[in-house]
């Protein structure tokens, strides 16, 4: 059967010339993100920086309250939900809204349409979480948790995210491609839900228990419809892309968005466990947050198998070191989450800081990770500058990986024995205050390692946007590349 | 085909966040709408509103709920922190102060359990003069340093060490209308336990 060599020779340069054909589309797609993408990433990282700054002040101020109490706008009440907006709605959806653009390019394979509304969008955002945040500092809080922005910054948010969706929709309208990856349903989902929700949950519907209600409907529900497919559809992408094999089933894709889609828009209640509302609604959300392991499994699954006989490469890989990372803690925050929603679980953890240890852990450990193993990947490819100092990249990985794991660690022992401690009515209540305090200190603890983490991220961004330091030739592995196994 | 195959991958998308609205958030809603206030609710005075606002504005909500879990169900009850809370108790509620932390204890019916307006003025003032180990953040906006009191104008007492040097401490009308708010929050009044909120620790056992 084989071919004369003349032959051979032909279709060796036919597919050569395929390949660069490729090649060069990608590097055009890539281009016409560029752009955009450096704007929503770089407004990101900013907000990254002012929100772990918040965060850890607001930490400390647990351990010493007397430290910088003589003033209202710098006090607990009002940096915390600074620190809150300022991680979630301005470093994970400005970061995610880059990832999202240049993800768009490549899976659509067209060049990104309407960039003009994408600019307009990223400034407008920016004002938005600035007045927000602004506002909070002040005394205008909306007084509601996740929706303490005042209506104008809600409203400069939501244009701004409208703008986002309508040139994305666009882009999409204009694809290239028959097949429409996992990564594109979750990003189309959610460019589809998030406005809704904003919207409705800042339209002001509701009073009494009912507001109650759709407050934490909304507070679950940003991170179902928003953060979480920010995440997942990071790491559908990078983890097969950077090992170089498909993903392991289509079909378990399918079936994980589906289940995803119909479990976890219901779980918003289990954060009212034991308070006044009807049981059955609160039951409801129990439910569907134990159903949750079906689309979690999925998920996992489909990973896994992708992965499987090559998650050696995580020590090659920066990209695929965070995006591991962040999708095993998605496993395990999902599986912590069922569980935590359940009553009993709930009897103990509810009202303590085992809650907040849990949130991190889902958006640091989850989607955080994912998104820097997103830039990491991204940004030499548009920015046309490899990252300078591999070290540098290691150094941010150990620093927040650490820090993530002294944070949750220490908040899920010491919350979980408050809560011990607040179902024992012998146990006077200033003692339960007291006996979590040794652990907030492991809370700061391990924020200055991810704030200082985050500093050193920031400025090795900053480089490559610059294209400062030594220049590199090729994509940073920890280790030579012909020591990397070919995949 | 495209054309279908994505309509109906969005109608599928919209009706799985429609139905979870509607679901947890409608239908309780709903049915909450035909509940009526216990006759012993009172609506807010302005003050109270004001303070309420301040509440809000400094953020207590991130460290007191203001719920209580009924019997069987954590240590509320054993606590003596008041009967359990129901929807009716809220109806004059907007924005909504359930909160979800207990950094420190809730606030239900802190107006029954402590009555004390100077204890709170100097809580609020800075919480370690009452209570030793709080790791509340002291509120000295709230208050005004002068030389003197004037008419009408009680000034806190204080050990020396945290009183300013030749002044005293007075607290601003926006203290008072938080303490308003704060002696307000008694819900002590009796409720009948049904309808809307049947009791968790039944269902749970």
């Amino acid at each position: 059967m084989s071919r004369p060599p003349a032959e051979r020779q032909v279709s060796r340069t036919i597919a050569a010339d395929q390949r660069l054909s490729d090649e060069l589309t990608r590097i055009g797609i890539d281009d016409s993100a560029a752009s955009p993408t450096v704007l929503f990433l770089a407004s990101g990282v900013a907000w990254l920086l002012i929100g772990s700054l918040m965060g850890l002040i607001a930490s400390v101020k647990l351990d010493l309250p007397d430290w910088l109490g003589g003033a209202g706008p710098i006090t607990f009440g009002r940096l915390r939900p600074v620190h809150l907006n300022a991680v979630t709605y301005g470093w994970i959806s400005l970061a995610g809204s880059g990832m999202i653009v240049w993800l768009m390019g490549r899976l659509c394979r067209t060049h990104i349409r309407w960039t003009a509304l994408l600019f307009l969008s990223a400034i407008l955002w920016n004002i938005g979480l600035f007045l927000g945040s602004a506002l909070v500092i002040l005394g205008y809080s909306g007084g509601m948790e996740w929706l303490e922005f005042p209506l104008p910054a809600a409203a400069v948010i939501a244009l701004a995210f409208i703008l986002f969706a309508l040139s994305m929709f666009r882009t999409f309208a204009a694809r290239q491609v028959e097949h429409v990856y996992v990564s594109l349903w979750y990003i189309l989902a959610s460019l589809t839900w998030f406005p809704l929700l904003y919207v409705i949950a800042n339209a002001g519907l509701y009073q009494g228990v009912g507001e109650a209600a759709m407050n934490w409907w909304y507070g679950h529900n940003a991170i179902t419809v928003w953060f979480t497919p920010i995440g997942l559809a990071g790491a559908y992408y990078f983890i097969p892309k950077v090992i170089g094999r498909p993903i392991y089933s289509y079909y378990l894709g399918l079936l994980g968005f589906w289940s995803f889609a119909l479990f976890y828009n219901w779980n918003g209640l289990h954060h009212l466990v034991g308070g006044p509302l009807p049981t059955w609604a609160i039951s409801v959300s129990i439910v569907a947050s134990l159903m949750m392991f079906v689309p979690v499994l999925a998920v996992a699954v489909n990973h896994h198998m992708t992965a499987l006989g090559h998650l050696s490469m995580i020590r090659y890989s920066p990209t695929l070191r965070f995006v591991v990372f962040g999708a095993m803690s998605y496993t395990a925050t999902s599986f912590q989450g069922s569980l935590e929603a359940t009553r009993s679980v709930q009897e103990v953890a509810h009202f303590t800081h085992y809650t907040v240890g849990h949130a991190h852990l889902g958006m640091y450990a989850f989607v955080t990770m994912v998104l820097f193993g997103a830039v990491y990947y991204i940004m030499p490819r548009i920015a046309k500058w490899e990252w300078p100092y591999p070290n540098l990249i290691k150094v941010h990985f150990w620093l927040s990986a650490a820090g993530i794991a002294i944070y949750f660690l220490s908040l899920t022992l010491g919350g979980w024995l408050q809560g011990l401690a607040m179902n024992t009515p012998s146990i006077p209540f200033i003692d339960t205050v007291n006996l979590t305090k040794p652990y907030l200190w492991g809370r700061a603890v391990g924020g200055t390692l991810m704030t200082i983490g985050h500093c050193v991220f920031a400025y090795h961004f900053l480089l490559v946007i610059h294209r400062a330091g030594p220049k590199r030739f090729a994509p940073v592995w920890f280790r030579k590349a012909e020591e990397v196994a070919a995949p | 085909m495209m054309f279908i195959r994505s309509f109906v991958f969005f109608l599928g998308v919209l009706a799985a966040f429609a139905l979870g609205w509607i679901g947890i958030v409608g239908v309780p809603d709903m049915m909450l709408a035909r509940i009526e206030a216990p006759p012993e609710l009172k609506r807010y005075t302005a003050e109270q509103l004001y303070g309420r606002s301040i509440y809000v504005r400094e953020g207590c909500l991130y460290c007191h709920s203001q719920q209580v879990r009924p019997e069987g169900f954590g240590a509320d009850q054993a606590r003596f922190w008041g009967r359990p809370s129901v929807p009716a108790d809220y109806l004059y509620d907007k924005p909504h102060l359930l909160g979800t932390m207990r950094t420190g204890p809730d606030l239900f019916n802190i107006g029954a359990r402590q009555t004390s307006e100077e204890w709170h003025l100097l809580h609020l003032y800075n919480p370690r003069l009452v209570t030793k180990g709080s790791i509340m953040p002291p509120h000295p906006w709230l208050f005004e340093e002068k030389p003197t009191a004037g008419p009408g104008e009680e000034a806190l007492v204080l050990p020396d060490s945290l009183a300013p040097a030749r002044k005293v401490v007075v607290p601003t009308a926006e203290a008072k209308a938080l303490v308003a708010y704060l002696l307000s929050l008694n819900h002590t009044y009796p409720v009948s336990q049904g309808a809307a909120s049947d009791d968790t620790a039944k269902t749970r056992r």
